[in-house]
């Protein structure tokens, strides 16, 4: 067909809006990962030795382990030899206050839209910025403290409160977990730490913002949020990073611990660079998160909206403990040129009663691979434990992919398991519709892409939903001839 | 209004429409009808815009600009309206969004301002009753369930919000109760103006006891064969078309 055709010549002429990088100096570790390296990394963030111990021990584990295979991505591997795992912003002193951060600094986020003295005033969304590996900047500190709320990078956090990371830190990724969090937990330079006590109501938004600036510089960032019993809390992350022709490595991971009658919900807007047109350079996403509700009726929500990275790999999962536990995965993976997503969700139910919901939504174009990967397990004493998925696949043009791996293990007979499952072309009847009402072929494209992801949409906080919207538009403009 | 002249079609290189000639002046209402496979459809869409019929030969001309080589959304902004004979499902875009993104590119090519939400929600309630739409379907994702004769009231209702200057009605009577019939209809009569068209493309005579045409024109096999008052429709009715081939149909083999 014509337009089809028109899809392939007209491949995505939009640039990536965050491809710039800044110019100041850095402190940084040498190329390349030894036990040395650990060491340095360690020393630098004045570590304490029980957490170099850890580290260490990750990384003989790490070296024992080969790189997975199993997921649908090709790529080149990695020289992980060649890369720096320390890479950190010079300041003269670790700034106390905003006030006291580099105004270069200051500014990279000014140019990301954050901005970092706005939200002083702007009373709603606390944020922890990240840029390469520290931690630069955290707001709202105070107003959070007198709730007995912490959230602080994750340095300050094995500083000030080592009780708690020694209880949660690898309580639900053990350093074992897998290739990617092993490396994590052997050369992670700092992220977020949130902590929420008994009964508290997290009154406003908390939000950490990932930027990878530094070139040839893995990324490896850890988040551990814990929620205690009966309090709740809404976490955002954004990603961004600017464009280089090398791929660059980014291995996060998540935790997250939710006691009895706590919620957690987690959303993420990823918009790492995803390479250029003809596929190169981007960056490799290969990330662990995963929740564990502990307690009873205790809920954990992922939100994702992917747009970003050459290659996602990731699988935000909930282990569903505590009985009446939920577990909810919402997600919205768009891949367009040359990139490659294998994502989904694993819901492990062994409480009784436990309940889980899936919704994921693929959008496919250019000469893109979208993959949903997810498993159902339902263990053998979780009572009642109840499913419900839906996996839907989006196509734009006739040269992408969408896939769909749904593992289901079932050792209960009272589990209830539901999987629904579609894939769809955007039509072009439905292109022309939305013309004859005098709507262009783009903005025709975004509303019938915003119409279809709508139910995970509505499930990120207001202001993170109107900038994904915007993200899903300009991701595939040009993608529909 | 609408000058069409010795239009040739196809499709995948099948001709199908094959030298249409049609003259529609402001305040009139010319009836399409014909066997099917004649043509019809075809006609509406080719004005539309839609991508997968080639024009061969002949020039349209709209308002004194050629129809012809604008895009399907300039055509819709110069006010060609096509209602759609099987409408599109958009599943998670509520006809209100739907129509507040088009009515806004319109008004924008236009160089109106866009309308606020207040005076869009004003601007709906109006025309909702009209074509006697209840304001929940409208809430609801474009098409996705709706039956046939919701389908068809909202393409009625979209009429409206968009007022446009032609107006093409493709077998809107298709798959319609009676009551139905008489709702759309309504709505297409209260629409009509002096200043305004509509070609109603319609295979029975029974939509047009609702919406009187000025003129009705039978296609067959890509040209337009007969053309006359409402009483033609009327004999059509009555004596169906099999006259109106073997009368095209033996002049052609002498």
């Amino acid at each position: 067909m014509s337009k089809d055709n028109q899809i392939l010549e007209d491949l995505n002429s939009k640039e990536y809006e965050h491809g710039w990088s800044v110019n100041f100096e850095t402190d940084e570790a040498p190329l390349g990962l030894n036990e040395d390296i650990i060491r340095w990394i360690s020393t630098k963030k004045e570590e304490p030795s029980w957490l170099l111990e850890w580290r260490l021990k990750a990384f003989k584990i790490w070296q024992g382990m080969t790189e997975p295979t199993w997921a649908n991505v090709k790529y080149q591997k990695m020289d992980l030899q060649a890369l720096r795992y320390y890479s950190a912003p010079k300041q003269s002193k670790k700034p106390k206050n905003i006030n006291e951060v580099d105004p270069e600094l200051i500014a990279i986020y000014e140019r990301l839209g954050i901005s970092l003295h706005e939200q002083k005033r702007l009373q709603g969304i606390a944020i922890d910025v990240v840029l390469d590996s520290v931690s630069v900047a955290t707001t709202f500190k105070e107003t959070l403290g007198k709730l007995g709320i912490v959230f602080c990078s994750f340095s300050e956090a094995v500083k000030e409160h080592p009780e708690l990371i020694q209880k949660y830190l690898g309580s639900v990724i053990p350093m074992t977990d897998n290739y990617y969090a092993s490396l994590n937990a052997a050369v992670f330079s700092d992220g977020s730490f949130c902590y929420i006590p008994k009964g508290v109501r997290c009154p406003m938004e908390l939000s950490t913002y990932f930027r990878i600036n530094a070139a040839n510089t893995g990324q490896f960032e850890r988040t551990l949020i814990v929620a205690d019993d009966s309090s709740y809390v809404s976490y955002l992350e954004g990603c961004t990073a600017p464009q280089r022709d090398e791929n660059q490595l980014h291995a996060a991971v998540v935790e997250i611990y939710a006691g009895a009658h706590a919620e957690v919900k987690y959303s993420t807007v990823q918009n790492w660079f995803p390479g250029d047109k003809e596929g190169k350079g981007g960056i490799y996403n290969f990330v662990t998160k995963r929740g564990i509700c502990a307690g009873d009726h205790s809920k954990i929500s992922w939100t994702q909206v992917e747009t970003g990275s050459a290659i996602t790999w990731k699988y935000p999962s909930c282990i569903l403990k505590g009985d009446y536990s939920i577990g909810e995965f919402y997600s919205v993976a768009v891949t367009n040129n040359y990139q490659q997503a294998d994502t989904g969700t694993k819901m492990i139910h062994i409480g009784k009663n436990t309940k889980s919901r899936i919704v994921s939504k693929g959008i496919s174009a250019g000469k893109s691979q979208n993959s949903y990967r997810g498993q159902v397990q339902v263990m053998k004493r979780a009572h009642n434990a109840r499913n419900f998925s839906q996996c839907d696949s989006l196509l734009m043009g006739n040269q992408c992919g969408a896939h769909t791996f749904p593992y289901i293990d079932i050792a209960n007979p009272t589990a209830k398991v539901e999987h629904e499952a579609t894939t769809s072309k955007i039509g072009e009847d439905q292109i022309f519709y939305c013309n004859q009402r005098g709507i262009a072929t783009e903005d025709a494209v975004a509303l019938i892409v915003n119409g279809y992801a709508k139910e995970v949409l509505n499930q990120l906080p207001m202001e993170f939903a109107v900038e994904a919207q915007k993200l899903l538009a300009l991701t595939l403009e040009g993608s529909v001839g | 209004m609408l000058s069409i002249k010795n239009l040739h079609a196809s499709i995948e290189g099948t001709p199908i429409l094959r030298g249409i000639n049609l003259e529609v002046k402001a305040g009139e209402v010319h009836a399409i009808m014909g066997p099917n496979g004649s043509g019809k459809s075809t006609l509406a869409s080719v004005l539309a815009g839609r991508e997968e019929y080639e024009v061969t030969e002949g020039e349209v001309f709209f308002q004194g600009k050629e129809l012809l080589s604008l895009s399907p959304e300039d055509r819709a902004r110069e006010g060609v309206f096509l209602a759609f004979q099987y409408p599109i499902e958009i599943p998670g875009v509520s006809t209100t969004n739907f129509l507040r993104t088009a009515l806004n590119q319109v008004r924008e090519y236009r160089g109106q301002e866009p309308l606020d939400a207040v005076k869009f929600l004003s601007l709906m309630k109006e025309k909702m009753a009209l074509v006697e739409i209840d304001q929940k379907l409208l809430s609801r994702s474009l098409n996705e369930g709706f039956s046939g004769g919701e389908k068809k009231r909202n393409e009625i209702f979209q009429m409206a919000m968009l007022n446009p200057v032609l107006s093409i009605l493709d077998e809107t009577d298709s798959g319609l109760d009676i009551d139905a019939l008489r709702i759309v209809s309504n709505g297409v009569n209260k629409l009509k103006s002096d200043t305004t068209a509509t070609i109603v493309v319609t295979h029975y005579q029974r939509l047009l006891d609702y919406i009187i045409p000025d003129f009705v024109h039978v296609l067959y096999k890509g040209r337009i064969v007969k053309s006359g008052k409402k009483e033609l429709a009327l004999e059509l009715e009555e004596k169906g078309y099999d006259w109106i081939k073997e009368e095209v149909d033996s002049t052609a083999t002498v």
